[in-house]
Formats: C-alpha cells, structure tokens, sequence
C-alpha cells in the first residue's frame, strides 16, 4: 500500500498534495497496488476526506487528538510512526513542502528509514529507483532506495495535479495516536497573517518578476502596475533582494519561491540556474530583455527584446487601452 | 540532516526559520507558512535550520582570521553506515528545447505583447 500524507490550510487541501497524491496513483498503479492517505488534524481534516476520493484514494487515515488543532512536526511525524506500524505502507510520500520535509525528515530519524527527498519519478521493484532533483533542480540523481518502507517527499511541480478519471468510493477511519508532551515541544504558538492583502507568489495566476534590469527599488512601480492590471503578483529575483529593493519574501528560486503561474513575465531577469529552478513551474514565461542572448530566453516562450524601463510602460498604457472603454 | 542531529540529541528542532529572537532559555522562530508567519516558541538547547534572507552576511575581519587559524581543530571519523539511498548516477534534465517566439523590440512590441496576453486568456478578448 502507498500511504501519502495530505496537507491542508483553511478547509482546502493543499496545491503540493494534490501533486503528490496524483503522484502516488500513478505509482500505486504501476505497483498493482492501492493509494491511502493520512490527513491530521483536530476536526479540520474530516470533511476533506471525501474531497481524496477525486485523487484515487480508497481509505483516509484521519489522525485525531486534542493537541492537534495546530502544527507539530513531532506530534505529526510520531502520529505517523504509529500509523505506520499499524497499517504497513511499502511507500510513504508526502509533498516536497516545508511542512512535508519536515515531517518525512523527523519520520526517517525516528524509524532509520532511508528517505529520498524532492523525487521527479519513481520506480517500484528491486531494486526500488527513484529520480530526485538535487542542486535545486540544476541536476538530477538517479538512485536506488533500500529499506523495509520507503520514504519519498515529491519535488514541487514534478508533476501535475490530475483527478483520477474512474470515480472511486473513499472510507474514512479514525487514528488515535498516543502522543506524549515532549511531541507537542515544538508546535505554532502563534501566527501573524501577512498584511497589505497580497495574495502568495506560489498561488498567484500571473507574476511579474523584476531583475537588476529593472534599475531601482523604485522601477519596480511600473512592474506593479503591470501585474494590477493583469490580477498578478510582483517577485524578483536574487540580484534585487541583494541590491535592497525588495524584500527576500519576494524572491523567486532556489531559495525563494517557486512559482507555478499561467504566466510569468520576467523583466530585466538574465535567468541563473537558481532563478529558473524556481519559475520552471511557469506555463508560460514571457521575457522582456535587452540582451536577445540571456540565458532565461532559453526557456521562454514570448520575448521582447528591450530596456524594461521602456517596454513596461508601454505595454500598461497599451493593456489599459485594451481593457478600458 | 538537522533534524536527525537534533534527533539524535533529543533536542527539539525549528527548520527553515527567517527570524529568530532568543529571550532568556527560549528561542522565538518565525517562518513564512502558507498564510504568513508562524511562530514557534522553544526550549533551549535546540538545533534551528535557517533560510536564506534572515541576515546579511557578516564577513569575518582579518584579526578574527588570523586568530581562528591559531585555534585547535578536532578531528572525528563518524562511523559508516552502508544502505539506505544509493546513488546510482547523475544527470543534466532535459532541456525543454522551447522554441522562443520574439514579439518585437522596444516599446513598439507593445501591441503584439497584448495579442498575447489576449491569447492566453490573461486579459479579457
């Protein structure tokens, strides 16, 4: 069986999940075999059960106990040992998320069970191979996992949500987890909701990323209102966070976001590995550059070749003639 | 890796933590969740992993240098613990081999730009 653990925030099962979950359908599939899921949770998970059966999933695990109403990667990643000894996945994956690493990390140290983190592919068999991204993606390592269950968290848009075509029926079971104080040491104490009412990088439809072409902390008004115009985000890349203009949590890569847009609009980006690493989840990039050689227009699909100080506000003053009567 | 250390030492461990504050025994991690910041309180001694953005790199100074390299080095040879993840090998990915379509230069690719837009449903046509 392939036991995948599900996140979720405000009553919505998370982006990464649904890929990982669509991800351990395809590989219960090529094993012959049936894909579980594990939701923790106070009461929030519950009525995000029946939501998995869409995904393939024939029986959720619904982890119940009374410290859970907010994260604890230890209390989370103990549930989870147990569930494990209890219902003897061969494959556990979780998604390559800050939350999934961190509890698959702290499930592997308690169990010594080998984990492979940021898997593209997976094969079952002896020898069980995966294909992970190391490096941020610039690379990929093909490798063979051994150990009684393996552990894999999947790397974020190595693939793409799919609901499962057949309609499948999904049982819910309760898991009480017995949990000592020590598993609750770290947990959320409290939460400070970002504020000006942007939206997130990682959800955004469109986003507008600014480069050292941009200029100045303060070229980056036209790109903002450029992604107004088209409902979209503002990021940037790691040449602006270290210049001071935008803030680190604005920045897109390897060590900032990853992207996942309709469309991305790289302004004055050259595109380092480490950039495209983390706006490779894009559908489509459009680059406005000077240099017609930069190694970003290799991935992109539109270009312009020009000063983005020039490029931008032309093209707002051309969408607001078009979208305004 | 932190978090087995930390395991391993049975202390607790905060991951990828952008603000750190320490009062007293306790340590105040903040990190981005997926609707803002998370704070988490812990105990002391613990292991904290952090992002890149929560500082700015201090350089150390030529004196400090020069006194570091006069300091002891110990050396350990941890004991090798053989399977679990086998590399096998590695590789570039595919290049997508994208073939790039070039609107226009300069201000004047303006109007092709918003065909685009219009095209790919991001402005309504």
């Amino acid at each position: 069986m392939i036991l995948a653990l599900v996140e979720h925030d405000r009553d919505r099962l998370s982006a990464l999940s649904l890929q990982t979950l669509t991800f351990g359908r395809r590989l219960a599939k090529e094993a012959d075999d049936r894909l579980e899921a594990i939701l923790i949770g106070d009461e929030g998970g519950r009525p995000l059960a029946d939501g998995l059966a869409a995904y393939g999933v024939s029986t959720v695990h619904v982890v119940q106990h009374a410290g859970m109403d907010e994260y604890a990667p230890e209390a989370w990643a103990e549930s989870m040992v147990q569930l494990l000894s209890a219902v003897s996945p061969q494959v556990v994956i979780a998604a390559g998320s800050e939350r999934g690493h961190e509890v698959m990390a702290h499930v592997a140290a308690r169990t010594e069970l080998p984990l492979a983190a940021n898997c593209t592919a997976a094969e079952p068999g002896d020898p069980f191979r995966v294909t992970r991204q190391r490096w941020g993606g610039s690379l990929l390592e093909e490798a063979h996992l051994v150990g009684s269950v393996k552990l894999l968290t999947i790397a974020p848009h190595a693939v793409q949500a799919e609901p499962s075509t057949g309609v499948g029926h999904v049982s819910v079971t309760p898991f009480i987890p017995t949990l000592a104080d020590k598993d609750f040491r770290v947990r959320v104490t409290d939460r400070v909701e970002k504020t000006g009412g942007k939206g997130s990088l990682t959800e955004a439809r469109v986003v507008v990323g600014g480069g050292r072409g941009v200029g100045s902390a303060e070229g980056f008004g036209a790109l903002e209102e450029l992604a107004r115009l088209l409902g979209g985000i503002v990021g940037c890349s790691r040449a602006v966070t270290s210049a001071g203009w935008r803030p680190h949590s604005d920045q897109i890569g390897q060590t900032g976001v990853r992207i996942a847009p309709d469309l991305y609009i790289a302004c004055g980006i050259s595109g380092a590995t480490q950039h495209i690493v983390g706006c490779k989840g894009a559908k489509h990039i459009l680059v406005i550059n000077t240099d017609a050689e930069a190694p970003i227009l290799a991935r992109a699909d539109y270009a312009v070749i020009g000063d983005v100080r020039q490029v931008v506000p032309a093209l707002v003053a051309e969408i607001r003639k078009a979208i305004e009567p | 890796m932190a978090i087995r250390v930390a395991h391993a030492l049975g202390i607790p461990c905060v991951s990828a933590v952008k603000g750190l504050e320490i009062r007293d025994r306790t340590a105040v991690a903040k990190r981005e969740g997926p609707r803002g910041w998370e704070v988490f309180q812990v105990g002391l001694p613990a292991v904290i992993t952090v992002k890149e953005g929560i500082n700015l790199p201090r350089y150390p100074s030529i004196p400090g240098r020069l006194k570091a390299k006069k300091k002891p080095v110990e050396r350990v040879m941890p004991e090798w613990r053989s399977g679990g993840l086998e590399k096998v090998r590695l590789k570039l990915p595919k290049e997508q081999g994208k073939e790039v379509e070039i609107l226009g230069k300069g201000p004047e690719a303006a109007p092709e730009v918003v065909k685009v837009l219009r095209e790919l449903g991001v402005i309504p046509s």
